[in-house]
């Protein structure tokens, strides 16, 4: 394993103040240079991603006067993937009375995170999040409410408080459309420039410093170069990487992987989250996973067969033969486990022989008992939406029949190291919401996604990038033909023509699939130090396979999408294997991080504090050379590490 | 299922284009419509052909990027469905199925079946908000929402900016998509205070793009993914009505 990486420098500065943690916001803002409106405007950002994260932080950018460039593969800003997010956006308001706070709030989330996140930073997170309802609301977003007319909140998985705002099962889509909207007012006044439908290929470093991009044009094929002060990747998380996953088709990892090999350390790649509520794959043909919210938990009952195999209609099977196995092990929360818990239990039960339909691989999700309680009515008000596209896609009618559901990838806890200023290693270079790998630890809490991509693109980055944006403006001599631009375009043409040139029989997507099967099967739910062994023996030799045989059709010079398709899947490669070297150095079981060797007694995830409380920033040092870990001590000040339990 | 596919083929948007007839083989009914497509497109790729561009992301319906009108209607024979969400079971064995793009003066063709569709960000960029700078928002429960208010606006907020509704209609109008947007912002509380000018603004830009006008055919809201109702289009007129009289917009 010693050849598989080799051991830096610990990363010491992470620029969160000092004091007690309640103050440190404060503290980092008063601390923070500022720049008057007058000189706003001579101050340009380039924003990468248009979802909740970069789209809110462009709006309120050029809000501000700042002058920022966007750029999205997509047709339009508001197609990005957190529109597909369902259930909803925490916030510890407290409207409910029902005992939450701030600092509930901040500590469900690092207990849900394993107490693998930055305490600081966790901590901001809950502060700020009372301000994004407000800020939602005020744009008009529809958020549910209750008859006299006040918000209405739902409960989460981890957590025993009502704090989840939401607005049915589209939450985040109407989110996407309040800052998308913003942003429109912003493109409409001339503070935002918007380019849809350009992918980030390469990051421009001068002196050391982030200072521009190298996009391609997915209409025409031309490679342009922009530059600006500062560059911002909000692109998003790489569960893609998994091939089969609940992103959508163009999530990719190119836009930070191309920054990790620039300098950004690339940190917890193997923390991924498995989302125990998807529709279960139907055959050899899937392109993707749908995902049923978490909110579901809150009314369905999660049962199997106590009869391994049974193949009987669900209906048919009495009461004293289902088994509501979360409900038993887990009688605190019941159906409400955190993701990793209920994706686990619902693999073991499959595993054990229980598993309903096709392969055995799902397992009951049933609204028999919250229809008989609620009525029809008030369920379909509040999934409609979801039993609609449960029936779409099945073609079963989820009102009359369980639901089948089974574990699926679905968000990526890792991402680019960033420090408290969301700054990433690279400097200039700053990354905000999925892309990012700060709050979440080694788990993602539900309805915690939405709530981070927004903190961070309304309420810190504006404020941390300020500072930045002060003292580090481009210098008034660099243009286009500055040579590190110039080399960064021609790498970027020397790529497209290589995978142009391979030349070879196999589809890009043949390889995807391979690549995703392989990380499913030894990097997935459950982890094992031969298991991952195994696969970056796989994965190495596939991805010289892909190199040497892939087949990509047509020119650069057009609209290609097996082009881009295939640089997306290259950089997966290289993804792939760093996932697995991370998974494999943490010998320790963490939040969705499950090694077989490091279990409790009833199978839990086990933690291993003294060797792993830290944060796993992986350097790049060149093509063929391993990995340089840096690690991030991580300090808990104000929680107790104690082993999760949620019986 | 063995299919045979008309397929919208061009190479660019100065490029003619033509329906290319293709067949497809083992198709299963647990397909969606796209995934289908991704069939053809393998096959096209060993057989060392150009595969069909199309637009699409998510995959569940949500993000409004995939469209492609089959066999004439928008988002094919499903109510309520985008193509992504189609299922090949609604399909039977040895059919033909035309498939193009969408087709309007104001969505030029880009390649095959994807479509430029900006201009519906432009009629946003003209008064589809409401201003709400970055922190200056008051406590969120300050303004209770009536929640008939706020179910209206969830309704129209629901609209996923696909284009279908200007594909499927005769005069190639937005009048739908415009109506939803309209809809929404006016029916909060939050919204009134730019209602008069959005609803005018909106309006212009929407002529502007060269979108044709409504008269209450009602083909767009029968292809609408979303639902949609067709009263969200008397909304602009109303409000339109109400801000021109009243003057009172820039």
């Amino acid at each position: 394993m010693s050849t598989l990486f080799t051991v830096g420098d610990p990363l010491v500065e992470t620029k969160a103040p000092d004091g007690p943690i309640q103050d440190r916001w404060d503290t980092r803002r008063f601390e923070a240079g500022l720049i008057s409106p007058a000189n706003r405007r001579k101050r340009s950002v380039i924003m990468v991603g248009s979802g909740l994260a970069g789209g809110s932080a462009a709006a309120t950018l050029g809000e501000a006067g700042y002058h920022v460039s966007v750029f999205c593969y997509q047709d339009s800003p508001r197609r990005a993937h957190s529109i597909a997010a369902q259930g909803g956006i925490n916030a510890a308001k407290d409207y409910r009375n029902d005992g939450d706070s701030i600092r509930r709030l901040f500590y469900d989330t690092v207990k849900g995170g394993d107490y693998r996140a930055r305490e600081s930073n966790v901590y901001r997170l809950a502060q700020v999040s009372e301000a994004i309802i407000d800020q939602a609301v005020a744009q008009g977003v529809p958020f549910a409410r209750e008859y006299g007319g006040l918000l209405n909140t739902r409960s989460f998985g981890g957590v025993q408080v009502s704090r989840t705002f939401y607005a049915r099962g589209q939450t985040g889509q109407q989110l996407l459309l309040g800052a998308y909207q913003a942003l429109e007012r912003q493109i409409g006044a001339g503070t935002v420039e918007m380019h849809t439908r350009h992918e980030m290929l390469e990051v421009i470093v001068i002196d050391g410093r982030a200072r521009g991009i190298v996009v391609r044009d997915m209409v025409t094929g031309a490679i342009e170069t922009h530059l600006a002060d500062a560059v911002v990747l909000a692109s998003g998380g790489y569960g893609n990487v998994f091939h089969l996953s609940t992103n959508a088709m163009g999530c990719n990892v190119t836009a930070t992987w191309r920054a990790h090999r620039k300098g950004a350390f690339f940190a917890n790649p193997c923390y991924t989250q498995i989302h125990p509520t998807c529709i279960p794959v139907s055959g050899e043909h899937q392109s993707k996973l749908t995902l049923m919210s978490e909110s579901l938990r809150n009314d369905g009952r999660i049962w199997v067969p106590t009869k391994k195999g049974d193949a009987r209609e669900p209906r048919e099977i009495p009461e004293s033969e289902r088994d509501y196995y979360l409900e038993r092990q887990y009688p605190a929360f019941g159906n409400l486990v955190p993701r990793d818990v209920a994706s686990r239990a619902a693999k073991n039960q499959c595993d054990a022989g229980y598993g309903v339909g096709p392969g055995g691989r799902g397992v009951y999700l049933d609204f028999a008992d919250a229809i008989a309680r609620l009525g029809r009515r008030t369920v379909e008000e509040r999934y409609g939406n979801l039993f609609d596209m449960y029936q779409k896609i099945t073609g079963e009618d989820p009102y009359r029949v369980p639901m089948r559901i089974y574990p699926a990838i679905h968000y990526t806890m890792g991402g680019l190291w960033v420090d408290y200023d969301l700054q990433s290693s690279l400097p200039g270079l700053f990354v905000i919401g999925e892309a990012n790998f700060s709050d979440h630890g080694a788990n993602r809490l539900g309805a915690s996604a939405l709530m981070q991509g927004l903190a961070d693109g309304y309420f810190v980055l504006p404020n941390t990038l300020t500072d930045y944006l002060a003292s580090h403006p481009l210098p008034a001599d660099i243009d286009d033909s500055h040579p590190e631009a110039r080399r960064a375009v021609e790498a970027v043409r020397a790529r497209i023509d290589a995978l142009l040139g391979v030349g070879g029989t196999r589809s890009v997507d043949s390889f995807h699939r391979e690549l995703g099967a392989i990380l499913w099967e030894h990097c997935g739910m459950e982890r094992s130090s031969e298991g991952l062994q195994q696969a970056i023996v796989q994965i190495r030799a596939l991805r010289e396979e892909f190199w040497s045989d892939v087949r990509v059709t047509g020119s650069g010079a057009e609209l290609n999408q097996a082009l881009e398709r295939a640089g997306r899947v290259a950089d997966f490669f290289e993804l792939a294997e760093l996932m697995c070297i991370d998974a494999l150095h943490r010998e320790e079981s963490c939040g969705a991080h499950f090694r077989t060797e490091s279990q409790t007694e009833g199978g839990e995830a086990q933690r291993i504090d003294e060797d792993f409380t830290y944060v796993a920033a992986w350097e790049f040092v060149g093509d063929g050379s391993p990995p340089r870990l840096r690690r991030e001590d991580l300090e808990f000040e104000h929680v107790e590490l104690t082993q999760r339990s949620y019986t | 299922m063995r299919l045979t596919l008309n397929i919208w083929r061009q190479a660019h948007s100065e490029a003619p284009g033509a329906l290319v007839p293709y067949l497809v083989d083992d198709i299963s009914p647990e397909m969606s419509f796209l995934e289908m497509l991704d069939v053809l497109n393998e096959q096209l790729t060993a057989e060392g052909e150009d595969p069909v561009a199309f637009d699409h992301d998510c995959r569940e319906g949500i993000c409004g990027m995939c469209g492609v009108v089959i066999d004439g209607i928008a988002h094919g024979p499903e109510a309520l469905t985008t193509t992504c969400q189609l299922h090949m079971r609604h399909f039977n064995d040895g059919e033909e199925i035309d498939v193009e793009p969408w087709r309007s003066g104001a969505f030029p063709v880009l390649k095959d079946l994807v479509v430029d569709r900006s201009a519906l960000d432009r009629i946003i960029a003209s008064g589809g908000y409401i201003t709400a700078p970055t922190g200056a928002a008051p406590e969120a429960n300050s303004t209770p929402v009536a929640r008939e208010d706020a179910d209206r606006a969830f309704d129209a907020a629901a609209c996923i900016s696909c284009g279908a509704c200007v594909a499927a209609c005769p005069n190639g109008s937005a009048s739908l998509f415009l109506g939803a947007k309209i809809t929404h912002l006016g029916s909060l509380p939050q919204g009134q205070p730019e209602r008069d000018s959005r609803a005018v603004e909106m309006t212009e830009q929407h002529e502007a793009e060269g979108f044709g006008g409504c008269t209450q055919i009602g083909e767009c809201t029968a292809v609408c993914p979303a639902g949609i109702p067709l009263d969200m289009i008397s909304q602009t007129s109303s409000d339109v009505l109400g801000a021109l009289s009243r003057g009172n917009f820039s």
